[in-house]
């Protein structure tokens, strides 16, 4: 019962921030997006990341949604 | 270093538009890491003792571009890497050896990605293939991959399949290995689907949502983990053979006035293990001038323990299932440090097409224990 009240409030708050995301949307040009275009914006792990998303993955039971890999390889001492 | 500096003399800035048909270096990342911890809990002696490690990962990462007749960009990613770990731990198989031949170890894992993008249709297919190589574990993966960019071009939406198809060699703890009975084999495989959706909101704004569905099956336990039980019996690790994960996440960057930048990230994960854990992770890259920046992170981790986990002397002959491994405990975690980004105009040391050093510091605790740190470079080619 539990873990169905848990799942249920996961779905809703996906729900509420996926609306509220699209109704708060405005269209950008292409010459508008300096600023969402820099660097510094990117929306996934940057290069210099890889080894602590790693050691992350070997010393926590969490791992995956992080447009990184979900598997493969031990380096598990 | 030489050729690249060769090349980068070769081919001159491109500020028209053109799109080059030949194959060419478009990007090429060096990055080196040193990682050590210390601990008191390692599972290779069930539960207690040193968990002392220090790793030293390098890869290089070149990305090279062609342009075929039909406007379509291909793009080649080409990737090795290459650690040197030391583990006190690991050491411990042998618990009568002062220092035997698992004390240390080196993985490589090279992969290959190519990409074939529509840029008119704003349309990536993507295919790829990786290894991962050390003395007791080998793995195989390989991954397709599709985005499909809206007709604004402000929302993109991709999917992706991986499989990883992992060999471990069974290496026991030595008192369990009568009479130095040689290592078995065993198979454990990944499944991972993925799906993500970014969306740009506003100039300044976008956001990211990505969840995985992930299936493992196989010899999912670690051979030479050790559990001790309530009656001083010693037993290898054993966990069930299949796993099943469910992670969902969701990014955002936001740029706030000229300088500073919001990166934050959370992410939800549930397993079959009942194991539920909670990431988030803020970071702020502050541009002190247009070739320098500092980003202050901090990271905070909490889970709760696999249904698996006692802790040393907790199992009993009734378990059916078991491990003493504290990655899988009841814990939280704090990640804490900085980044410091380098873009001078005239390239680092004057070379003009190495023109990013970035270096990253992390400090790393968590609540049972564990305690890590992480520097890192990394120096870009473009």
């Amino acid at each position: 019962m539990k873990k169905r009240n848990s799942r249920s409030q996961l779905t809703a708050a996906i729900v509420v921030v996926a609306s509220i995301l699209a109704v708060s949307c405005t269209p950008v040009k292409e010459y508008q997006k300096g600023k969402i275009n820099d660097s510094e914006m990117v929306l996934s792990n940057r290069k210099i990341e890889k080894t602590e998303l790693s050691f992350q993955s070997y010393r926590e039971g969490a791992s995956g949604a992080n447009a990184g890999k979900s598997g493969g390889g031990c380096g598990c001492n | 270093m030489v050729l690249f500096q060769l090349r980068a003399q070769d081919i001159p800035v491109d500020s028209t538009g053109y799109k080059s048909r030949k194959l060419k270096v478009e990007e090429v990342n060096l990055v080196s890491s040193y990682y050590t911890q210390n601990g008191d809990h390692s599972a290779v002696t069930g539960g207690i003792g040193t968990q002392k490690l220090t790793d030293i990962a390098n890869t290089i990462d070149v990305k090279m571009v062609k342009y075929g007749q039909t406007g379509i960009k291909h793009t080649f990613d080409i990737e090795a890497g290459i650690d040197h770990y030391t583990s006190a731990s690991s050491d411990m198989i042998d618990l009568s050896a002062n220092s035997s031949a698992s004390s240390s170890d080196n993985r490589f894992y090279p992969s290959l990605t190519y990409l074939r993008e529509n840029e008119q249709k704003g349309q990536t297919l993507g295919i790829g293939v990786s290894s991962s190589t050390e003395f007791d574990y080998q793995s195989f993966g390989g991954n397709i991959s599709f985005s499909q960019k809206t007709k604004d071009r402000n929302g993109e939406f991709s999917a992706r399949f991986q499989t990883f198809i992992d060999q471990l060699k069974l290496v026991k703890p030595d008192e369990l290995r009568p009479g130095g009975e040689g290592y078995g084999s065993a198979g454990r495989n990944t499944f991972a689907g993925t799906l993500s959706y970014s969306q740009i909101i506003n100039q300044r704004l976008q956001v990211l949502l990505v969840g995985d569905l992930i299936s493992q099956n196989g010899y999912l336990s670690l051979p030479f983990h050790r559990v001790y039980f309530s009656d001083g019996t010693v037993h290898q690790e054993k966990m069930p053979d299949t796993r099943f994960k469910i992670p969902i996440g969701i990014r955002a960057s936001y740029f706030m006035g000229d300088n500073i930048i919001i990166r934050a990230y959370y992410r939800y994960y549930t397993d079959s293990w009942d194991l539920k854990a909670h990431t988030a992770d803020l970071e702020i890259p502050v541009k002190i001038t247009q070739a320098f920046s500092l980003s202050p992170f901090y990271r905070y981790y909490s889970q709760s323990a696999a249904k698996y986990f006692k802790p040393y002397g907790g199992h009993s002959q009734s378990d059916e299932f078991y491990t003493s491994n504290y990655d899988l405990s009841k814990f939280n975690s704090s990640f804490v440090g900085m980044g410091l980004k380098l873009t001078p105009p005239d390239g680092i040391f004057g070379l003009k097409h190495w023109n990013t050093l970035e270096i990253r510091y992390g400090h790393y605790t968590r609540s049972n224990d564990l305690t890590s740190d992480i520097v890192s470079i990394n120096i870009k080619y473009r």
